[in-house]
């Protein structure tokens, strides 16, 4: 089992919903987030483009967050997903620098968060709260495993792109482009 | 100058008790309707609702904690406004619930020895005044002399108590500050208006032209998720903007149009879709009046005749009327919503309705769908008294077709002027801040400074409540019942919005509200009901449902009464219209001696320095209601001001420079606005996202954060026809130098 995320810049408005639906599902609190949206823009008038995408943790399968850990709170958990545990963590930040995609905070309680996949509602058999709630219908999210999952077909009929791949850390996050 | 009435701050009540209340003023249970107590014993299960936070009304299931707060919003999978999916707006509505800057108790206006301020009160004192000084009014100018602005839920009840008083007066910005002339020109095309959530059929078409529609940036939510399947289909989308909107850069076709001149790429359009003969001919033929006068008015007008205008290259604006005629039927020319620009606005949008026609997109799929709304039963009330006199009688031979009470008309009547024998004395605000809402401010505090009565119920401190005698605290659209949802789609729906959690603090209702003033006016019998719930559940159990249904489904959805969703091939269709026919020529604004068609005219240009006022919305804030949402001003808080990057090198400019703007009268912003250098926007214009630059510092979140462009907005083009307030006709210039005009200030 490997759980992945593709997101389609082409259908994304950049509205956001995304990180909103995220902070009230995760209880994250106001000022912070687990995921983001970021605009490329380039050109120069007229002749422009722009690139719109929801980002968030990598969920990578060579992850650097992991393997800095002193205390072994970040880890992996079933299907690839990075998780850290609260109890476990220090606040010592190491994960934070080491992450190519600025993908962890520190919460005000003293330890670091991040994107889980909303490993508490894909268990229970639902989608993570961001690709729900989208209005675009821009996120696909499953088992890269299952050829069937709605990430495994949209992979097959589109081109897709991750984020810095020469940091090799195998990025599960993906961009169709 | 003195004012009778100053703008107060409502911090200036103890600030420390309001501040310290915070866990006050619940409702005890013994206050609660049985509605209410069974949404608390539910507690922790979810309640239907439908959103408030725009006017779009997105129907969602509140999600409580097990602490019984509001934890989250999700869209309800069975309504065909969200199919189950929220916009950020939506999902961010418990910020409203959440805000700790609401309203919290009734507020009264008091003038000690010359000095204004609020002091707390009963809601039974609130009401005795407000009943005091409306049969005051009444008995000295007439209740019509009394008018409703509206923009939400609670207005319905408003209105209701207004008719029953005798006032027909019931204005809603939403008309002739926005779509107003949309609906008009498309009623003089086809005979209906478009109305809201708009009949498009986007997730079918096969071409989406959007000119003056920057969907995507403004969430109306069913039109967002229809444009992106619409993208999964492949469908062509045009996008006709001076900026580089989110939605340009998912189009094939971007024409980055000088602003002020859209009619002539619309008549260019037509030039071409008729000199090539592209339209559709038997849909022309079979349903539209007046083809030969068009082809003649429109023979002249080429796209090199538009290429001077507009600056599109004529080559673009040919392929891209072929690219239109070859979707047709399945082609939508977006109508829009927010249209009041020029005050030609009713004639640009007939442009656009007659393209539609000529493509052949009305009634057919992928175009413009028949839609259905529910047939829901009234409540039964006595009839309305008759109103001696109306806003129109003030306005002889103006705005003729306005079919609507103009929030611009009302304001204006109510600055005595000599050629008017009645002045407005009393005005009811109801969830809409007139003061972001309305151009033109000064016209504005002028009519407010002329009134007996300014009454506010919000729940939040917006500008206007400032101005208010008094205020009344509504609990949000969390924390109570409404009116069944009836709008119209596909199939026809009705949505049920219960209460979540109790209201907070001291606040209620607005069906309890004008209740109250009812029996205190002695027109009670028009609010048959004395609760909301009792009212809903009499008007379902009509119609095979309940209370208690809607309250486990949220929505329920009905067959259309006839399977005619489009046009049948061949059908004969009655359009209403003069002639019956889709209004190519429209015979009734050649009678009403306006343009029978539409006509290019030049529009003013900005002069040296200056920079074409363009504005519009961000995904997550609609309007100025939700700057101060803890959730969504996470997401931004604080607009920019979008410019070229040529003109900014000109200014010496950089990104997150903060500047003032000062448009052509020499008003200036009352706040700095950050510099955002970009390509996305053209060098003869400047673009800001309406709903900043709150003044009033109760607002804590968003108070001083970017510049208003309402407040920049003091040239007004009034559209002849309906009375629209055309507002992209203002030009402004940077003030760089912040710390020098500090000093000389």
């Amino acid at each position: 089992m490997r759980y992945a995320m593709a997101v389609d810049t082409k259908k994304c408005v950049g509205c956001s919903d995304c990180v909103v639906a995220c902070q009230t599902e995760n209880g994250v609190p106001i000022g912070y987030c687990r995921d983001w949206v970021v605009e490329v823009m380039d050109g120069t008038y007229p002749q422009l483009e722009i690139e719109l995408r929801s980002e968030r943790c990598n969920h990578c399968g060579n992850a650097p967050c992991v393997r800095c850990c002193p205390t072994g709170a970040s880890h992996i958990a079933e299907g690839g997903i990075v998780l850290v545990k609260p109890n476990k963590c220090i606040g010592c930040g190491a994960c934070i620098a080491s992450c190519p995609y600025d993908a962890r905070y520190p919460h005000p309680k003293g330890y670091v968060d991040k994107c889980t996949f909303c490993i508490h509602r894909v268990r229970e058999g639902m989608k993570p709260a961001c690709v729900a709630v989208c209005p675009t219908k821009c996120m696909y999210f499953g088992d890269l495993d299952d050829p069937n999952s709605d990430v495994s077909v949209i992979l097959k009929k589109r081109k897709a792109k991750t984020l810095i791949p020469e940091a090799g850390t195998q990025p599960q996050l993906y961009f169709l482009i | 100058m003195a004012t009778r009435r100053q703008f107060i701050r409502i911090s200036a009540v103890g600030a420390g008790a309001v501040m310290a209340g915070a866990a006050g003023f619940r409702l005890l249970a013994s206050e609660l309707t049985d509605g209410q107590k069974a949404t608390m014993a539910a507690l922790n299960k979810r309640t239907p609702t439908y959103c408030e936070v725009c006017f779009w009304k997105c129907a969602g299931w509140v999600y409580n904690d097990e602490k019984g707060a509001i934890k989250k919003i999700i869209g309800n999978a069975e309504d065909l406004n969200c199919n189950g999916r929220l916009c950020p707006r939506g999902t961010g509505g418990v910020g409203m619930y959440h805000d700790e800057d609401r309203l919290r108790k009734p507020l009264i206006r008091t003038d000690d020895r010359g000095t204004q301020s609020f002091r707390e009160a009963s809601w039974e004192e609130a009401f005795d005044y407000i009943a005091g000084k409306i049969k005051k009014i009444s008995a000295e100018h007439g209740p019509e002399c009394i008018a409703l602005f509206t923009h939400g839920s609670g207005g319905k009840y408003f209105s209701n108590l207004l008719r029953a008083l005798g006032s027909p007066h019931i204005a809603a910005p939403s008309y002739a500050q926005c779509r107003g002339p949309r609906e008009v020109a498309f009623q003089a095309t086809f005979g209906e208006a478009l109305d809201s959530p708009e009949r498009l059929d986007i997730r079918d078409t096969k071409c989406l032209v959007l000119i003056g529609s920057h969907l995507g940036e403004n969430m109306h939510n069913g039109q967002v998720q229809e444009m992106s399947d619409a993208i999964d289909k492949g469908a062509t989308i045009i996008t006709v903007d001076p900026r580089f909107s989110t939605a340009a850069g998912k189009s094939k076709y971007w024409l980055p149009i000088k602003p002020a001149t859209d009619m002539a790429l619309l008549l260019a359009w037509m030039n071409v879709i008729i000199s090539e003969e592209l339209y559709d001919k038997a849909y022309v033929e079979k349903y539209t009046f007046g083809f030969d006068y068009l082809r003649e008015h429109v023979k002249n007008m080429t796209p090199e005749w538009a290429y001077g205008i507009t600056t599109i290259d004529p080559t673009v604006i040919r392929e891209t009327a072929r690219e239109m005629a070859n979707a047709s039927p399945a082609v939508i020319v977006h109508p829009g919503r927010h249209v009041t620009w020029y005050g030609d606005d009713t004639q640009r949008l007939r442009a656009v309705a007659i393209l539609n026609a000529l493509l052949g997109s009305w009634g057919r799929r992928g175009g413009f769908f028949r839609p259905e709304t529910f047939e829901l039963p009234e409540v039964i009330h006595p009839p309305y008294p008759t109103p001696k006199r109306t806003w129109r009688t003030e306005f002889p031979d103006m705005y003729k077709l306005a079919d609507t009470v103009l929030a611009n008309g009302v304001c204006d009547a109510t600055v005595p002027d000599p050629s008017r024998n009645c002045q407005f004395k009393g005005w009811i605000v109801n969830g809409t801040n007139l003061m972001e809402t309305l151009p033109n401010q000064a016209n504005t505090l002028r009519a407010i400074d002329e009134l007996d009565l300014l009454v506010v119920i919000d729940t939040m401190p917006m500008e206007i409540t400032g101005y208010a005698d008094v205020i009344l605290p509504e609990c949000t659209y969390l924390e109570r019942f409404d009116e069944l949802r009836v709008v119209q789609h596909r199939k026809p729906q009705i949505a049920l919005r219960a209460p979540a959690a109790e209201p907070m603090y001291d606040t209620r209702p607005a069906y309890w509200m004008a209740r109250e003033l009812a029996k205190r006016l002695g027109v009670i019998e028009y609010f048959p009901f004395e609760k909301i719930e009792d009212q809903l559940d009499w008007q379902l159990k009509q119609v095979g449902s309940s209370l208690e249904e809607m309250m486990k489904i949220g929505v329920k959805t009905f067959d259309r009464s006839a399977d005619d969703i489009y046009f049948y091939p061949d059908e004969e269709v009655e359009f209403y219209t003069g002639t019956g026919k889709i209004e190519l020529y429209s015979s009734l604004l050649a009678d009403a001696g306006f343009d029978p068609m539409p006509v290019y005219t030049k529009h003013e240009e900005p002069p040296e320095g200056y920079y074409r006022l363009n504005y519009g919305r961000a995904p997550m804030h609609t309007f100025s209601r939700t700057s101060n949402n803890p959730n969504l001003t996470d997401l931004m808080d604080e607009n920019t001001v979008w410019v070229n990057p040529r003109v900014a090198k000109e200014w010496g400019l950089s990104t997150g420079q903060y500047v003032h703007l000062v448009n052509q009268d020499g008003k200036r912003s009352e706040f700095p606005i950050r510099v955002r250098v970009t390509e996305r926007i053209r060098w003869d214009s400047v673009y800001m996202v309406h709903g900043f630059g709150h003044q009033e510092k109760k607002l804590r979140r968003c108070y001083g954060k970017g510049a208003s462009d309402t407040n920049l907005i003091t040239k007004v083009l009034v559209d002849p026809i309906m009375g629209g307030t055309g507002m992209r006709g203002n030009f402004v210039t940077f003030i760089t130098d912040l710390a020098r005009e500090e000093v000389a200030s």
